[in-house]
């Protein structure tokens, strides 16, 4: 089982608040259309995505999201981080995009299963 | 949250306002619902499907509406989930249930909303629904969930 730290870690990413380092990641998806989401993200995945917009604490809550990474370096609104923590929803940001993130977290996921 | 009591049968009942546009607190519903289901101890498939249908059905009313009114009534055997909107209504409802059909405005879109699967979604996770909607009025739509899967 690989802990969120560990991923946090391999993958670069930025922690935008306090997370449970603990934490296990379970899976992965990647996606920017919230329906999508929603609909077929496993509980307990790492989730990928552009959007940086407060809403996508609220899928992750409802998924039992493990945390979110925001891609591209793109800027993270503040009613977004207040959300997550008042959620308690790990957030991080990554300089790279969604393709090379994901990438990295397969190849992170599989080296410890 | 507005408004949770339990009812005369046991039933919890919890009410919410969705204001149309409003997406600061688009969500609160189904977060408001995941929440007392966790805590009654429900089935984790349970909650999920509850939680996503009901997320699915509060973003129609802020995309699509003016304002609205979500009331869930949870019981150990089954949930309510009615939606009850004033809006624009929708006029052919079998072309709303098509999987990818949308209406949503550009900006809804860019935020990763109005992508079409929304009914669908909600099709997917409930074992009842309802759906009614009389043009320039408003829609009302109503879920059931059993504990004990499809009846």
């Amino acid at each position: 089982m690989v802990k969120l730290v560990e991923v946090v870690e391999a993958l670069e990413l930025c922690p935008q608040g306090s997370y449970d380092p603990e934490r296990p990641v379970k899976a992965g998806y990647v996606g920017d259309l919230l329906s999508d989401v929603m609909a077929h993200a496993q509980e307990g995945s790492l989730w990928v995505t552009m959007q940086s917009h407060q809403n996508i604490v609220a899928v992750a809550v409802l998924v039992g999201m493990a945390g979110i990474v925001i891609t591209g370096d793109r800027p993270v609104k503040p009613e977004t981080l207040e959300t997550a923590r008042r959620e308690q929803v790990a957030l991080f940001s990554a300089s790279s995009r969604s393709f090379e993130v994901c990438g990295r977290l397969f190849a992170c996921l599989k080296d410890k299963e | 949250m507005n408004d949770a009591r339990p009812n005369n049968d046991s039933r919890i009942v919890l009410e919410f306002r969705i204001k149309g546009m409003d997406f600061t607190t688009a969500g609160e519903a189904a977060t408001g619902i995941k929440r007392t289901m966790t805590q009654l101890g429900m089935p984790a498939d349970m909650i999920r499907r509850v939680a996503s249908a009901t997320y699915e059905a509060e973003i129609n009313v802020v995309i699509h509406a003016h304002r609205g009114c979500l009331v869930a009534k949870i019981g150990p055997e089954r949930i309510e989930i009615c939606v009850e909107d004033e809006g624009p209504g929708i006029p052919d409802i079998d072309l709303a249930m098509q999987d990818g059909y949308s209406t949503a405005p550009t900006h809804v879109r860019e935020m990763g909303f109005g992508a079409g699967m929304g009914l669908t979604n909600i099709k997917r996770c409930v074992d009842q629904m309802h759906l009614d909607s009389v043009v320039d009025k408003g829609t009302t739509l109503r879920l059931l969930f059993f504990s004990k899967g499809r009846e």
